[in-house]
């Protein structure tokens, strides 16, 4: 059937893991990709899969998100019926309240939840970021008859970062037997993409049960505490995922997008990604311009050499300049013989003539927004 | 329904015959320009630009892409509650259907659109022009100096003065004497086609130039020399700045290669005057490390791997190694495989060009001629293209045929 899905993306999630990329923004609103911010994956993916009824759960210091959605016209979400919707968190409801977790922000959005028509529910946080279209695990969860579905994706934690990850045990028959946050262990697992899918009226009933028993964390109370009780399943998604878990991972999988396939997975794989437009012109390369292996969005000016690395839109490089393994922001200027390596340059930073700024490729530099070097 | 003072219509009928293959399937303001925007992005942001926000766009050949482009006019900041951007092609009414016969006649069987807005003032606008202006400093002269007309003028070459309309003035900018493409002109001073109308005079105009059987019902033609036959009062509003009619494949080109000029007088970059287009969206292009990019434009969404010098790339556009883009113009979507060679060119939408082939223009007496490969031709591998392909006439390139939208 048509439209029988819904959406909430979860936006309660820990930002601190960014530092200054997340101070003055959440998680969802930090800029990846080159022109992109991190909820922009996420909600296309739902567009894409037909779901026309979104949700967003927000939490903190969501001015620049809300810049950012705004009517949610972008995303053809500006809808008559249904379309975008902001669920403010619990404490607004409730400012004395000491705030406790995330299902008490979906217990005071419960309104909105129990209206919508559709019959299934996906729930999505912001930093997996990858391109899939939720309707195919949504017939697996229907063709398998579970009460939830959780996508997961397969990681090898000797190599890639997986702290705070929750990992699950599957049974042979794709049924999840475990699940709990990663602790240490160097093998293959599989990891939870933080993506669930269910009917509609569990996900009520989860929330009315978890509050009155005094539980306020959807995941380690909603579902991990019902892995044994419930039919859970597991859908494992085999296409890329980035999981934005660190300024490592986000430096790492940021460059990662230098590779022709996955920049073609990551855009165009399921459907296409939308952002805020900027209406800026193509981008320039003058005749000094030196550029190799790298992404440069719109209303980009070069005329320095940039090398493997990634460049947001309207950014200046002047001439002279040479960044090298960096990632530069919104509206930056690099100034003449500027040299940046393994940099990332927050939106409005202005780097001077002659500065000569280095980080480590395991451990890169950061320019907090707006800043005069 | 609310007044408005100042209302525009957009001429955006013409076909562009001299464009040829690039207006075989649709009308000259939508042919792409800029490595992104249509034409019509140019005075359509000037518009917004100017605080214009009502704007009648009068279509009439081949109109499928520039009503779909055009949609409600979001873009531009046009769909608005009162006012914003009407699409306004040809109709049938009690005594039957007439086509438009001249730009005059194509804003008389508009009346009544401009008659709902009452508005005090007309702006005449071309949909064939390169440039950024701001028609609300032209109105304020208009309004300043009480005129009844008020005609945009540019200083142009005076060997190409005689392509021109050329405006003879007084030193008070009044206009004397209007010549139609003199052999022998008097002044350099063009015409732009682009004019303000009080709205109350150039009603009475219009009705009146509609009874004249012997009128081709165009402005230039008719309605000026009418009114300065009966000593209005028109002034020429003298332009300063880039302006660019890209009316034939050179024009166009020439245009596409001064964006690429570092002394440019036209900014895109310039955030005070933004022109407005649709966004694809698309992420940010790929430049490899095989790559080699200078003085050119690249659009979102493509992939390089080969050399781009001198050149305008459109958004999604795929080169392969060891390709070499010269002096061209690329649109979207144009697949350029291994070890092609490109020079002064225009290569339409959705084109293929196989690996190993070459399209360059054959040295001709008197200079340079572009090649245009038509938009979803598919050139053969290792093939010699020196001369403009288009289907039918170049059958064997012809590839799948499809709505250009």
């Amino acid at each position: 059937m048509m439209g029988d899905l819904m959406g909430i993306i979860n936006l309660s999630e820990t930002e601190e893991i960014l530092g200054e990329l997340s101070r003055s923004r959440p998680l969802a609103a930090v800029p990846f990709a080159g022109r992109y911010r991190l909820i922009d994956f996420t909600l296309s993916n739902m567009v894409n899969s037909g779901i026309t009824n979104v949700g967003i759960c927000i939490q903190h210091k969501y001015r620049s998100l809300m810049d950012h959605l705004r009517s949610g016209k972008e995303w053809d979400l500006a809808r008559k019926r249904e379309g975008l919707f902001i669920l403010p968190p619990a404490y607004t409801n409730n400012p004395m309240q000491i705030q406790r977790g995330d299902v008490e922000n979906f217990y005071s959005n419960l309104d909105f939840i129990c209206k919508s028509r559709q019959k299934y529910i996906v729930i999505a946080g912001s930093d997996m970021v990858s391109n899939l279209d939720y309707r195919e695990a949504l017939n697996f969860h229907k063709k398998t008859g579970a009460d939830i579905t959780i996508l997961y994706t397969k990681a090898n934690c000797s190599t890639h970062d997986c702290m705070r990850a929750n990992v699950l045990k599957m049974g042979e028959q794709g049924q999840v037997i475990d699940m709990k946050e990663y602790n240490d262990s160097k093998d293959d697992q599989n990891i939870s993409m933080k993506t669930f899918i269910m009917e509609r009226i569990l996900l009520i009933e989860l929330v009315n049960d978890c509050i009155a028993r005094g539980d306020y964390d959807f995941i380690k109370h909603c579902i991990i505490k019902n892995v044994n009780t419930l039919k859970v399943y597991g859908y494992h998604h085999p296409g890329y995922v980035a999981r934005i878990s660190s300024i490592q991972s986000y430096f790492e999988h940021s460059m990662e997008l230098l590779s022709p396939q996955i920049w073609k997975e990551l855009f165009f794989k399921s459907g296409l990604i939308y952002t805020k437009v900027k209406d800026e012109p193509p981008a320039r390369y003058m005749a000094q311009a030196d550029v190799s292996n790298s992404l440069i969005a719109t209303g980009c000016y070069l005329e320095g050499r940039v090398e493997n690395s990634i460049l947001f839109r309207g950014v200046k490089v002047h001439k002279g300049a040479y960044i090298k393994n960096s990632i530069i922001m919104q509206n930056c200027k690099i100034g003449p013989n500027a040299v940046l390596e393994n940099v990332i340059c927050d939106k409005d930073v202005s780097i001077t003539a002659d500065k000569q700024l280095k980080g480590e490729c395991n451990y890169p530099l950061i320019i907090k927004k707006g800043q005069v070097i | 329904m609310h007044k408005k003072q100042c209302v525009a219509m957009l001429l955006a009928g013409g076909q562009g015959s001299r464009l040829g293959v690039l207006t075989q399937k649709i009308a000259k303001p939508a042919v792409p320009f800029g490595g992104k925007y249509r034409i019509i992005d140019f005075p359509l942001s000037n518009c917004y630009n100017s605080g214009i926000d009502t704007v009648g766009v009068l279509t009439q050949y081949k109109p499928l892409a520039l009503h779909a482009y055009i949609g409600i006019g979001s873009p531009w900041d046009l769909d608005r509650i009162h006012g914003g951007v009407y699409v306004l092609p040809p109709f049938v009414k009690e005594q039957g259907g007439k086509w438009y016969k001249g730009t005059a006649d194509a804003i008389c069987q508009n009346i009544n659109f401009i008659d709902r807005y009452n508005p005090e003032y007309v702006l005449v606008l071309s949909g064939d022009h390169i440039y950024k202006m701001d028609y609300s400093l032209m109105l304020a002269f208009h309004q300043d100096r009480q005129a009844d007309v008020t005609i945009g003028v540019i200083e142009v070459p005076w060997d190409e003065a005689s392509r021109f309309g050329i405006m003879n003035t007084d030193e008070d900018c009044h206009v004397t004497e209007f010549d139609e493409k003199p052999k022998q002109p008097k002044n350099n001073q063009a015409s732009m086609g682009i004019y303000i109308f009080s709205w109350p005079l150039l009603r009475k105009y219009l009705l009146a130039d509609e009874q004249d059987d012997s009128s081709s019902h165009d402005f230039g033609h008719d309605i000026i020399p009418k009114m300065l036959g009966n000593k209005h009062k028109l002034l020429a509003y003298p332009f300063e700045g880039y302006w660019k009619d890209v009316g034939t494949v050179e024009s166009l080109w020439q245009a596409n290669m001064d964006l690429l000029n570092e002394k440019s007088e036209l900014d895109m970059y310039d955030s005070s005057w933004p022109i407005f287009s649709a966004n694809p969206p698309r992420p940010p292009h790929y430049t490899a490390a095989t790559a080699k990019v200078s003085s050119s434009m690249i659009g979102e969404g493509c992939l390089v791997y080969g050399e781009v010098k001198n050149s305008v790339i459109f958004p999604d556009v795929y080169i392969g190694k060891g390709a070499s883009i010269n002096n061209s113009v690329i649109m979207t979507g144009v697949r350029i495989e291994e070890n092609v060679v490109i020079d002064k060119a225009i290569i339409g939408r959705k084109a293929v060009i196989k690996q190993g082939a070459t399209v360059s223009a054959v040295q001709q007496q008197e200079g340079h001629k572009i090649v245009v490969v038509a938009a979803d031709m598919i050139i053969s591998p290792h093939s010699k293209i020196g001369t403009s392909v288009s289907c039918p006439t170049d059958e064997e390139f012809c590839g799948k045929e499809e709505a250009q939208l």
